[in-house]
């Protein structure tokens, strides 16, 4: 025994690999060439590809007429009639449904986080559902429960109001049609805030003699108020962006946002590039001020000191009579935001054509609606691109990300912050907006991707490479780079590490992001609209094309499927987290 | 068996200011004969733990030499970089670095099966090697457990099974035993310590603690601000410090200030201080009014009832100050002059505050260290 450990492996092993005993030399060019660096490269050219050269086209392709640089494009776009009401109307609306959306969602995390409000499950069956409901689908839903001529809800309100009280196809309604479906995003902000925030400030402020509202007002919301500005800021990035709630709300009534109007111009004959360019770099404008803004707000943010990353379980503060009115609350939003427009859906998927719900329309209930998506080609071949898509995009973005993450956060390869901005730069693109760039590069470049599902992959890689960021390098972070360190004195090459040791240990984080690219994938509409060409349909541009034909009743049909398949993909998504990866 | 040569390793010192560096490493050498345990030893940021990473390959040094086994690992003059993982050496973590996804089977088989392809071997004797060399750490009845399954001191064989499954020519270890509760780290320094005798495995130590470093090391290397201070045998280290740094890291020590009144003996001088002459040896020539530093061990200064009437080189009297009980020990403070000295005495020999003593100082146990350092 002793023998054998004492008669060193370390001459044969390296007497193999490298018989010459004085060594490589550094600029060896195997040695500068190796799988390693080469990945690296491929990923770090690819990740920037993806997110300069649409800006650098559309930049270029806006201001620049073929002959001279110009601002031709933008005093046409702006000179166009009603283009200030437009820009107050996107103002408008942003601001609208941030405001609804925040007060919201906070007063949902406050309440679930720090009181004694029954049915606390609700709020977070809720904050499921901009994931499980597709925005197109929330929108149609809310048609069809308030608009003037049809809306369900407009129904026992006419004998007190008159006929259509409540109009959807507003301004308000479009804000609060989209506040209520940005509000979850902000709960789970707030919720996370309000979690991290040590209850023994506000304990010793009620020890101090201050009554609830005073703790509130001095003690709680001070030291939510970074949280709260970094919800603000992105839902009203997010409301600038949507393009579902402004297209089928506004344009019936001439109400034009900047997505809308993009949409409208590329969209008439003939398609005007130049103004769609001149709109969409107006509107990268505002969102990227947006979203720098909020990347600046939480750096200062970490200063806090305040607000640790530990989790607290606060001892929940009783109500009082407060409690009632909570508790409706809580209620009537559940109601509102999922069991309605839910139910709505459901009821009209088995219609053989939309009436306002009553006993009779319920016994015309046919199962036609599924049998026709069931079997018609095109929702088949819609949800197979979706399908190909969404897996293709996650699969690709994570393992990507898996590389670049790890450049970032283990090694100090200079210019690697430049590496992670770019990745979280699509961030800052709406998707119209990319869309329209998209259409500048491959409408000029030779690559002949144009009407295939390639563009739309690539559409798909660009949008949510900074949310697989975000998965991997939260992962990477909790990995220790011992464990990393230790492979490669057992004698790992890089690759051997990165396939053996870091790949399965950041395989939980991969697999949720994975899940998220392929549920948001499945769901893309605003660079979908631009991109696609007829035959290779994507399951909300099927939506958007039936909504427009009218085939409101198989929309339905299909919209319930699809809401069924995001429901089982949440559920693996949560199974998963729970079972892959590091056991305990 | 290990040499390195004038080894230099800076880092930026911070963000921005690229001139700047600290140095973390200062142009140390060393050598470490083949079966011996040798340790670096420091407080944190004194580069024990970088020196070590750069013989792993884990750091890349700015200059220097370092050769396992005639074979040079690194050598900026000939150009000779190996990676961490060509240069097949052990090395075991302060957080022992398992591998949370695999089991404690897998864990010892990794370094196996990470091999190049020539090289490989067949799956038996992956795993007759594995388990001989769980056995040798008494894992192997555990060897299907979940590596995190494991207690701290299971965890840490792992790690060290880990390392030694390549039969490596050189053992690198992190302050492997500073994640284990005190007991438990009494009985892994001597299982450690058995293993390597037992092997004859050649290994690097880097540990800040100075008694495990004591215990368990052939040649203790103490280092402080990049620099290594004395290299020596424990004891060496122990009773004869070359610096005031050295003394005080490695124990305590009193330490009395004074200049040198005469050669007594070869190697031997009576030093003058302010509260009367005492005799001390010194491993180098000193003249005669060379301003020095007495450092004695607070145990081996002796501790005796009632005054002495006259002071003697190495004789004086005292009064006690404070005292506290330690157990197996009991530490006096006596004050002798302007000078409070420490002094460990047997449990039964307690004297209460006020008492008059007399301290004996044997010349065999004070060392003279440079002054103004």
């Amino acid at each position: 025994m002793a023998e054998t450990l004492t008669t060193g492996p370390g001459g044969p092993v390296s007497d193999d690999i490298r018989p010459d005993p004085t060594g490589r030399r550094y600029w060896d060019p195997r040695r500068v060439f190796t799988p390693q660096i080469l990945i690296i490269l491929a990923a770090v050219g690819f990740v920037s590809y993806l997110a300069l050269v649409p800006l650098v086209y559309l930049l270029w392709g806006t201001f620049y007429d073929g002959v001279s640089l110009t601002l031709r494009f933008f005093s046409e776009a702006y000179s166009a009639h009603g283009l200030g009401e437009m820009i107050f109307n996107s103002l408008s609306f942003a601001i609208g449904s941030t405001v609804l959306s925040v007060v919201l969602g906070t007063t949902l995390a406050y309440l679930t986080v720090r009181t004694n409000v029954p049915f606390k499950g609700l709020i977070f069956a809720a904050s499921l559902v901009p994931l499980i409901i597709p925005g197109i689908l929330h929108t149609i839903a809310w048609i069809f429960l308030a608009s003037p001529q049809v809306g369900l809800f407009n129904k026992p309100l006419e004998p007190l109001f008159g006929p259509g009280t409540l109009n959807v196809f507003s301004v308000w309604g479009m804000m609060f049609v989209e506040g209520l479906h940005l509000s979850p995003l902000v709960f789970l902000l707030m919720y996370a805030a309000f979690r991290s925030m040590d209850p023994s400030l506000e304990e010793s402020a009620l020890m101090s003699g201050a009554r609830l509202p005073t703790v509130l007002r001095r003690v709680t919301i001070p030291l939510a108020k970074p949280a709260l500005a970094a919800s603000i800021l992105i839902m009203a990035v997010r409301a600038l962006e949507a393009f579902e709630v402004p297209a089928l709300l506004g344009i019936p009534n001439g109400i034009w946002v900047f997505t809308s109007r993009i949409w409208r111009v590329l969209n008439q004959y003939p398609a005007d590039y130049g103004q769609a360019g001149a709109y969409a770099v107006s509107l990268l404008a505002l969102t990227a001020i947006g979203v720098f803004w909020q990347s600046r707000l939480s750096k200062r943010g970490k200063a806090f000191q305040t607000v640790t990353g530990k989790g607290f379980r606060p001892r929940p503060m009783d109500l009082g009579k407060l409690r009632w009115p909570a508790t409706m609350l809580i209620l009537g939003y559940f109601v509102i935001a999922v069991v309605m427009p839910v139910l709505i859906l459901v009821y009209t998927s088995f219609q053989p054509f939309y009436s306002v719900p009553s006993a009779s329309s319920l016994e015309t209930a046919t199962l036609d609606n599924y049998k026709y998506t069931l079997t018609n080609s095109q929702s088949l071949g819609a949800a197979r691109n979706s399908f190909i898509l969404g897996i293709g995009a996650a699969t690709g973005v994570m393992f990507v990300m898996a590389i670049v993450s790890w450049l970032v956060v283990r090694t100090k390869m200079p210019g690697r912050w430049m590496i992670d901005n770019l990745s979280f730069l699509p961030l800052a693109i709406p998707g119209l907006v990319l869309g329209v760039a998209l259409l500048f590069v491959y409408l000029r470049f030779p690559i002949p991707i144009y009407g295939t599902l390639w563009i739309l992959f690539i559409a798909y890689f660009t949008r949510y490479m900074p949310y697989g960021m975000r998965y991997a390098s939260t992962s990477m972070y909790q990995i220790s780079g011992e464990l990393e360190e230790s492979a490669h004195t057992s004698g790992a090459t890089w690759w051997q590490t990165f396939r053996r040791i870091n790949l399965p240990l950041l395989m939980p984080g991969l697999v949720a992001g994975w899940i998220y690219i392929l549920m948001v994938s499945v769901r893309e509409l605003s660079s979908s609209i631009l991109l696609y060409s007829p035959g290779n349909e994507v399951l909300a541009i099927l939506i958007w094309e039936q909504w427009e034909n009218g085939q409101f009743t198989e929309l339905a049909s299909l919209g319930v499927l699809m809401v069924v398949a995001l429901v089982i993909l949440v559920a693996i998504a949560h199974r998963l987290g729970a079972k892959v990866g590091v056991k305990d | 068996m290990l040499e390195i040569e004038e080894l230099r390793k800076t880092f930026p010192a911070s963000r921005g200011e690229r001139e700047k560096r600290v140095v973390a490493v200062n142009d140390v050498a060393f050598t470490v004969e083949q079966g011996q345990l040798f340790t670096l030893l420091g407080p944190s940021g004194c580069g024990k733990t970088t020196t070590l990473r750069c013989i792993a390959g884990l750091e890349n040094p700015d200059k220097g030499e370092i050769t396992v086994d005639g074979r040079t690992l690194f050598s900026n003059q000939n150009g000779i970089r190996l990676r961490a993982n060509e240069r097949g050496l052990g090395m075991v973590f302060q957080s022992y670095a398992i591998w949370p996804h695999m089991n404690v089977f897998k864990n010892v088989a990794f370094p196996l099966e990470v091999l190049p392809w020539k090289q490989r071997l067949p799956k038996k004797e992956i795993n007759s090697r594995v388990e001989r060399v769980l056995s040798v750490v008494q894992l192997d009845h555990l060897a299907d457990r979940e590596a995190t399954d494991l207690s701290g001191g299971q965890q840490q064989r792992l790690a060290l099974a880990r390392a030694l499954v390549m039969e490596p020519p050189l053992l690198l270890l992190d302050e492997p035993l500073s994640n284990l509760d005190a007991k438990l780290r009494e009985e892994m320094r001597f299982e450690l310590k058995r293993l390597q005798r037992e092997f004859d495995i050649t290994a690097v130590y880097v540990t800040h603690d100075q008694v495990e470093a004591l215990a368990m090391s052939n040649v203790i290397a103490v280092m402080e601000s990049g620099n290594i201070e004395q290299i020596g045998r424990p004891r060496e280290i122990y009773e004869r410090p070359v610096s005031r740094f050295v003394a005080n890291f490695i124990g305590t020590s009193n330490f009395i200030e004074g200049t040198i009144k005469e050669r007594d003996s070869d190697g031997v001088f009576v030093v003058t201080t302010k509260t009367g002459d005492l005799r001390a040896s010194s491993p180098v020539d000193l003249p005669v009014g060379e301003p020095v530093v007495v450092s004695v061990r607070p145990e081996h200064v002796d501790v005796a009832k009632g005054s002495t009437p006259v002071d003697s080189v190495g004789r004086w009297s005292g009064v006690v100050e404070n005292r506290a009980f330690l157990g197996e020990s009991v530490d006096h403070v006596v004050r002798v002059g302007e000078l409070e000295l420490r002094a460990r005495c047997n449990p039964a020999m307690s004297l209460p505050p006020e008492t008059e003593v007399t301290l004996t100082f044997p010349e065999s146990a004070c060392s003279l260290v440079p002054a103004g350092d």
